[in-house]
């Protein structure tokens, strides 16, 4: 691959490729986090690492004539931290991370409609709580109308009904009984 | 031979037919929405496969949404310069320059003829050397698998997208995961924090569908941009004979690199479309033509994408190691379906083996009359707005967690691991390698402790034993490659001052 450059004596062609296509894929993006991002992705990596440890070796290593239980996470763990530590230093000015803005809200909006159909499912059925998250996500996390937000959630919902508890004969929780 | 024609019947059968053409067309969709990749919606519907209930309909069913949406992808980077895979983002530069030109149908045109004979040639090479490979590794034991598995990981953190040191240690924390549970070989307890569920162990299908399903709605959800797109209209999709003597060659190259660079583990398609571009720019005479709308341009990778969508189940057919991470979806939904990947696969479960393969025969048939002449309604499809699809998948994926066992621990641990996929992602790790570490998590460790206890405790007998010595050394080449790289641009360009990529290449 050595000599194969471009006409104009440039870096290996598939380089440039990648990086403009890097470009093209980020254009709409957020911008990057910063170094504060950086550090803390590798601090919370490394902190995985080290607690690791800590519990492989309670779980008891024994040596590799009879590997212990804790042998291959202990590794694994070592593997963690000592990489973590390394991109510690070399990892800072990297550009890869997005930072997070007001549009993050959305998301965390979502997780909190995804855990409430997770707590409510059992109790009352999926269909008023996934309606719900529906009338949610459409109206208020995507900026439908009201009219496509009703036809879209009870449409989503009739169909989903049929589709698990008929066509799958799954048997969800449900409120309805036909 | 016999096996071979049985697989035939078994894909004539109506179910195994109407299945095929489900996946492709899911494919397709997802493929021309961008958003939803195809390992994220595989890892969506293995719910769904599971209550299917026969594991060829299901598996049939999963690998058509894989290259179906290869297809898919090439629609929008044409016609809105808005890759809806990333296997199809080269396809942009060229396909795009194409349809301002008023030649829209001619590169969608091209790009489903040459997917099309670069999807069948390598299935035909498919069928005629996966039986040899599983035939060669049938006699495979602990240290080879061992090693096989961690050329896998090695070769997912390292050739894929994302930094190196990163995508090793989402590896690593995958394959710790996987420890999560009752240890096989002792009993003991481990990482469960008295948890009654997570001594069962962490579902690999609740993973996938939190690190790659949930997350990726989550990311939708904060990346959206209102407005729906108004694509170009497309007329003409028939290239003419002049346009297909030129693409020819392009197409027969595409195929050759698609089909290697898929066969490699972390290759698979994305990889072989940005060299199978990269190759035909540096050969072409007129290389200031490439971006400005090349028929070759788009021949290219779109036949390379499709041929290693192909290629790429070959590792997981024969030797049971997922190549990339949609081939990871396809090894869980074998998993909990009760089929152990291996090189048995093919002698033990033929109708499986040759059913799957087959399907790609009619599948891509199927793509190929549906993708020329529908065009227009995937076209109309694309004026769906995303708002509105964001919680149909959003349900599908819940309700599908709570049906895997009934229970919202699940569906929890589900939400858990989306919302750890978002943070990564926030944080430049990619979510891929964890995944397929952790897929890979369980027989990677069984086999290290079991060849630990073959060799009485002598680690050197990795390296001593032929097989898994020489997968060995290749794991300590793609280790190197990339530090010797960095080395190598180094001493190319002294003189110039050291830009950030060379310390993200170490």
């Amino acid at each position: 691959m050595s000599d194969e450059r471009t006409a104009r004596g440039g870096p290996d062609i598939l380089d440039e490729i990648e990086a403009e296509v890097a470009e093209t894929l980020s254009e709409d993006d957020l911008p990057p986090g910063g170094p504060v991002y950086q550090t803390v992705g590798a601090l919370v990596a490394l902190a995985i690492g080290i607690a690791g440890l800590v519990l492989a070796l309670d779980y008891g290593l024994d040596g590799l004539r009879r590997p212990g239980p804790g042998l291959w996470p202990f590794v694994m763990s070592l593997v963690i931290t000592v990489l973590s530590l390394v991109l510690l230093v070399v990892g800072r000015r990297l550009e890869d991370s997005v930072s997070f803005s007001r549009s993050s809200l959305l998301p965390a909006v979502g997780v909190l409609t995804f855990i409430g159909l997770g707590v409510l499912m059992p109790l009352i059925g999926f269909e008023i709580p996934s309606l719900v998250l529906c009338v949610i996500w459409l109206r208020f996390l995507g900026g439908e109308s009201w009219r496509s937000t009703v036809l879209v959630s009870v449409g989503t919902v009739a169909v989903f009904y049929v589709l698990f508890l008929y066509g799958l004969s799954i048997p969800l929780p449900h409120l309805l009984a036909f | 031979m016999d096996a071979f024609l049985n697989g035939f019947a078994v894909v004539a059968q109506p179910d195994t037919l109407l299945y095929c053409l489900i996946g492709v067309l899911i494919g397709m969709l997802i493929g021309v929405l961008p958003g939803l990749g195809p390992a994220a919606t595989m890892a969506i519907l293995l719910p769904i496969v599971v209550s299917i209930g026969d594991p060829i309909s299901g598996v049939v069913m999963m690998a058509g949404v894989y290259y179906g949406a290869q297809y898919g992808g090439t629609i929008t980077s044409v016609l809105l310069r808005l890759p809806g895979e990333a296997s199809s983002v080269v396809t942009v530069f060229d396909g795009f320059a194409l349809a301002k030109q008023g030649k829209a149908g001619t590169a969608l045109g091209i790009a489903a003829i040459g997917s099309f004979v670069g999807a069948t040639v390598s299935i035909i090479l498919l069928s005629l050397s996966a039986p040899l490979v599983a035939g060669w590794a049938v006699d495979f034991g602990p240290p080879e698998y061992a090693a096989l598995a961690l050329l896998g990981v090695l070769l997912v953190s390292t050739i894929g997208s994302g930094h190196p040191i990163k995508a090793l240690i989402a590896a690593s924390i995958g394959l710790l995961l996987a420890t999560v549970g009752r240890d096989q070989f002792s009993g003991a307890e481990r990482y469960t924090f008295g948890s009654l569920e997570l001594s069962q162990g962490i579902d690999f299908v609740v993973v996938a569908m939190g690190l790659f399903g949930v997350s990726e709605i989550l990311h939708n959800l904060e990346e959206r941009h209102g407005k729906p797109h108004v694509p170009a209209t497309v007329a003409d999709i028939w290239p003419s004979r002049a346009d297909l003597k030129v693409a020819a060659p392009a197409i027969g190259r595409g195929t050759g690199i698609g089909f290697f660079l898929g066969v490699l583990p972390g290759g698979g398609a994305v990889m072989s479309s940005l060299a199978a571009y990269a190759t035909e720019k540096r050969i072409s005479k007129t290389p200031e033509e490439f971006g400005r709308g090349s028929i070759k341009g788009v021949a290219a990778p779109e036949t390379a994408n499709n041929a290693a969508a192909t290629s790429s189940f070959i590792p997981l057919l024969t030797l049971g190691i997922p190549a990339n991470a949609s081939m990871a979806m396809l090894f869980a939904a074998l998993l909990v379906l009760g089929i152990t990947p291996s090189p048995a696969l093919v002698d033990e479960n033929p109708d499986l083996f040759w059913g799957v393969v087959n399907s790609m025969y009619v599948g891509n048939v199927i793509l190929l009359l549906l993708s020329i002449p529908l065009v227009g309604i995937f076209v109309r499809i694309l004026r769906v707005r995303p708002a509105i699809l964001a919680p149909i998948t959003a349900l599908i994926t819940i309700l599908g967690a709570y049906t895997l066992n009934n229970s919202t621990f699940d569906v929890f641990l589900m939400i858990a691991f989306g919302v750890i996929g978002y943070l990564m992602k926030k944080g430049g790790f990619e979510p891929g390698p964890m995944v397929l570490a952790f897929v890979l998590g369980a027989i990677l460790e069984n086999n290290v402790r079991r060849s630990l206890i073959i060799y009485d405790g002598d680690p050197t007998g990795f390296v001593k034993d032929p097989i898994s010595g020489t997968i060995l050394a290749a794991f300590v080449l793609v280790a190197a490659w990339p530090v010797a790289k960095t080395l190598l641009d180094r001493r190319r360009a002294p003189a110039t001052t050291t830009p950030d990529r060379d310390h993200a290449g170490v």
